[in-house]
């Protein structure tokens, strides 16, 4: 291909100038993880157990929140003193509360919230289990017999 | 037993109603904070109008005294503003502003277009203060003792009937 050296170069340098710019841009928004990404890592396993107070329902890690923003460059700066995790989370219930974090300890005021769901499944099996073995001691005759067209009139009726 | 099979239902439906009635009264917004009788969180922070002047926790023992956090970004903050500047007016206790991630120059020029109620107010430019107080949402008010103890937190705009029912007890109960 026969193109004028000119424009050739022209172009180099307009996509050189264009990366720079995206690059610049890019970078501002990921300079922190760029500079130790086993770092954000880290950073991110622990925020994204952490709860963002402002949105609720998004992890610390998810949220775009200004609040969000600033837990998890208070986390990297943790991290980056060489905190442990759980420094980091006694840190973070110490400002909020067991409300942050995603899995709060077991206590007196969260047992219902662990063992609800645990409770229900055994009530149902229970209740389930009871109702069948007292059908199967009944004896046949206590059951409306299979007949497809037994009466024209509701049988119960 | 014959009544078992109409009651137990019944009762359960109850349950239900129950928790699903305290459930609707609950404000999801509202944390308890973990910060109730525990020491206020130290700061040192400058005073918005003269930045030259800082201001610590320390300073500030031996009185009752109010943490509003507040920004010239924070549209819930205008709407309680007003009852703010009124109930300074009754000089119940003295209120201190933290100006939270806000710009120094917006920030003055919102107290100078809707009226100071603030003893002084401190400049959290970067919000480090607002984290180690627990704030997560923009207006929050905290009372501390003369211990410097926190005493009472509330989230959101104030409103006549917390500074009536909780606020002017509690400052009664604290001075008395």
């Amino acid at each position: 291909m026969a193109k004028h050296p000119t424009s050739l170069l022209l172009a180099g340098i307009l996509s050189v100038l264009l990366a720079c710019v995206m690059g610049a841009a890019w970078a501002n928004d990921a300079a922190p993880a760029a500079d130790n990404p086993a770092l954000e890592a880290r950073m991110l396993t622990i925020a994204s157990e952490l709860r963002c107070l402002v949105c609720q329902n998004q992890t610390i890690a998810d949220s775009h929140a200004e609040l969000a923003v600033d837990l998890r460059r208070q986390v990297r700066e943790m991290l980056q003193a060489g905190k442990t995790d759980q420094e980091i989370t006694d840190y973070m219930t110490a400002r909020y509360g067991d409300f942050v974090l995603y899995r709060p300890p077991f206590k007196a005021i969260t047992a219902l919230l662990w063992l609800g769901p645990a409770a229900m499944v055994v009530i149902g099996l229970g209740s389930l289990f009871i109702v069948l073995r007292r059908r199967s001691r009944m004896a046949a005759d206590q059951f409306e017999p299979e007949e497809p067209s037994a009466a024209p009139d509701h049988p119960s009726s | 037993m014959k009544y078992l099979k109409f009651l137990l239902p019944m009762g359960i439906f109850l349950v239900l109603v129950l928790f699903l009635g305290a459930g609707l009264k609950l404000d999801p917004k509202e944390v308890p904070s973990p910060l109730i009788g525990k020491p206020a969180p130290a700061f040192a922070l400058a005073r918005l109008d003269a930045p030259e002047q800082k201001i610590a926790r320390d300073d500030l023992l031996g009185q009752v005294w109010m943490l509003n956090v507040w920004a010239s970004w924070c549209v819930a903050c205008r709407q309680e503003h007003p009852l703010l500047v009124e109930f300074s007016k009754a000089k119940t206790l003295p209120i201190y502003g933290l100006n939270y991630k806000d710009q120094r120059a917006a920030g003055l020029k919102w107290l100078a277009d809707f009226g100071n109620p603030y003893t002084a107010s401190l400049s959290d430019l970067d919000g480090r203060v607002g984290i180690d107080f627990g704030v997560y949402g923009v207006p929050e008010t905290f009372i501390i003792d003369r211990e410097g103890v926190v005493r009472f937190k509330h989230i959101g705009p104030v409103t006549p009937e917390v500074i009536r029912t909780q606020i002017e007890p509690l400052v009664r109960k604290l001075n008395g």
